[in-house]
């Protein structure tokens, strides 16, 4: 029974990494063909770096994903301690609207967005003469969009743990609201609103079916870019962007991992010291 | 706690311009002529897209069914490993999803190719496989993209099954399968629940996925409201009456899933 769950375990993992691994592969191959082995080569990284539509797109997505980012965060922060303080009836209609980005299929939010900017846009091309067109302000102000819930969703369940006395003896202690907020809640939510805006930033980064519908012509996020070149299938170079984006991940992930790893025997280390006392 | 509700006021104004009032537009566009006239066309010509309809509830169902089938195995030997085992299979689980779908789905397409990986294999044994550009491409698209989001609920719910619940169930006398069929399965239904709802509509409504491995032979209904809107012929009506369809879909499939899913909160990742 066991040998048999191992091996499928196996073969599923085989499933998962097999294609990520010819990809990878592949990226350092000397030939376009995906296909047959012609040797080691790193062109295609060379040629990815020369690649201004590339490089264009990927400053872009980056941008994006660091201004919509923290815009959402400071909102979405906002926003949970103002929720917070609702009475449940409030709370709740807050909270339904807050999960309609996240349950809504991402082409109908899409396409939504489109339209109300294409009204906005021909309104005031129309009565002020100016020349607005989708790019990239659409492009951010859909991403904060689909960003703030995410940061809510991280920080309302933090602030349910906080003790909300503290904060009431601050008040009396003559603290004024703004700077109690930043001494006494802001610590203890702070995982929250980092890991919100961690998850801000991966789905900014992630995003294609929104940014394919709101970006216009005015401006191209990375995904957007390599879906045009996967549809008319000139791709060596994808192979290499994937490759790079795959690896920066992989560092990202072992790095928070060996972060955490590293407090949690710290913390481990402070207990043993607490008890020792 | 505190008298800070203001604090939520840019989020509320925020919500309501970017959020309510988009899908207010997709209902006006969809009960409008182009001319901006109430009409129920757009509705009625929903019936022209029956085939890719049925087509995307198809391709949904099935994939949605072949990632339970193989998630559910693999999440539960998961979830009965030791504790630095269950967390480094965890992630890498969760790994693949880091990279973006399109790649992945990019990846497959070099190896479903005519001339493609699997084909040449075959190709020693003199075997040939017609796989890009077919349905079969597709689902194998969808479970490939979508399988981690129905193992990592479901693991989510395994892992708080109490070994010794399964241990009293075969104290009792019961054999693998009645342990499976009266313990297992039942706790882990509210795991089951989540999985689909985070697995089927996506699948429904996605587009590109379709377009990179089927072709233009396979499409689904999330591409016609992309040619709709951005193709070369756009009808914002028409393809805002199908967006609202899918919005009415997504509703009566929460509706259905919350009324499973009463007792037991459902499980997210």
């Amino acid at each position: 029974m066991k040998a048999l769950s191992r091996v499928y375990n196996s073969l599923i993992f085989l499933f998962l990494y097999a294609p990520i691994a010819v990809l990878i592969l592949f990226s350092f191959n000397d030939s376009k063909s995906r296909v047959v082995w012609n040797g080691f080569s790193l062109k295609w990284y060379e040629q990815l770096f020369q690649n201004e539509m590339i490089m264009e797109s990927l400053q872009v997505t980056l941008l994006v994903a660091i201004i919509a980012s923290l815009v959402a965060t400071v909102i979405g922060t906002a926003a949970a301690v103002g929720i917070h303080g609702m009475n449940n009836k409030l709370k709740k209609v807050f909270l339904t609207v807050n999960n309609i980005p996240v349950n809504n299929p991402e082409i109908v939010t899409g396409v939504a967005l489109m339209l109300l900017f294409v009204a906005i846009i021909s309104f005031m091309n129309h009565t002020f003469g100016t020349h607005l067109k989708m790019g990239f302000g659409t492009l951010l102000i859909a991403h904060i969009t689909f960003d703030i819930p995410y940061v809510i969703l991280q920080i309302m369940p933090k602030l349910r743990q906080t003790d909300k006395h503290l904060y009431e003896a601050a008040l009396d202690l003559g603290c004024h609201p703004v700077p109690a907020f930043f001494k006494v809640i802001l610590p203890e939510i702070a995982s929250g609103v980092f890991t919100g805006l961690l998850m801000a930033f991966t789905l900014s980064l992630d995003d294609f079916v929104i940014s394919y519908c709101t970006a216009g012509s005015g401006a191209q996020t990375l995904s957007v870019t390599i879906y045009s070149m996967v549809r008319r299938r000139v791709t060596p170079e994808v192979n290499a962007v994937s490759t790079l984006l795959f690896g920066s991940v992989l560092l990202l992930l072992v790095t928070v991992n060996v972060i955490q790893i590293h407090n949690e025997n710290k913390l481990k280390k402070e207990e043993r010291r607490g008890r020792a006392r | 706690m505190m008298k800070a509700r203001g604090a939520a006021a840019p989020f509320a104004l925020w919500m309501a311009i970017f959020t309510v009032v988009p899908l207010g537009v997709v209902v006006y566009y969809a009960f409008t002529t182009a001319e901006g006239a109430f009409t129920l066309d757009n509705i009625f010509a929903i019936h022209q897209y029956a085939g890719s309809l049925l087509r995307s509830f198809w391709i949904g169902l099935l994939s949605t069914a072949i990632c339970l089938l193989l998630a559910y195995p693999l999440a539960f030997s998961i979830s009965r490993a030791k504790g630095r085992v269950q967390q480094t299979m965890v992630m890498l689980i969760m790994m693949p999803m880091w990279m973006n779908f399109l790649l992945r789905t990019y990846a497959w397409q070099s190896l479903l190719e005519n001339n493609g990986f699997i084909n040449q294999f075959l190709g020693l044994f003199g075997l040939h496989l017609n796989m890009i550009n077919t349905t079969g491409a597709v689902v194998l698209g969808m479970v490939y993209n979508f399988l981690p989001f129905m193992i990592l609920p479901l693991y989510s719910v395994m892992v708080k099954i109490d070994r010794s619940v399964i241990e009293a169930a075969q104290d009792l006398g019961s054999n693998a399968i009645q342990v499976f069929a009266r313990v297992i399965l039942p706790l882990s239904v509210p795991g089951i629940i989540s999985g689909i709802t985070m697995v089927l509509i996506p699948i429904i409504s996605t587009f590109a996925i379709t377009q990179i491995l089927g072709g233009s032979l396979v499409n689904m209904i999330g591409d016609n409201i992309e040619m709709k809107f951005f193709g070369t012929a756009p009808d914002y009506n028409v393809g805002s009456a199908l967006a609202l369809l899918l919005m009415v879909l997504l509703l009566i499939s929460m509706g259905i899933m919350n009324a499973f899913d009463k007792d037991n909160e459902g499980v997210t990742v």
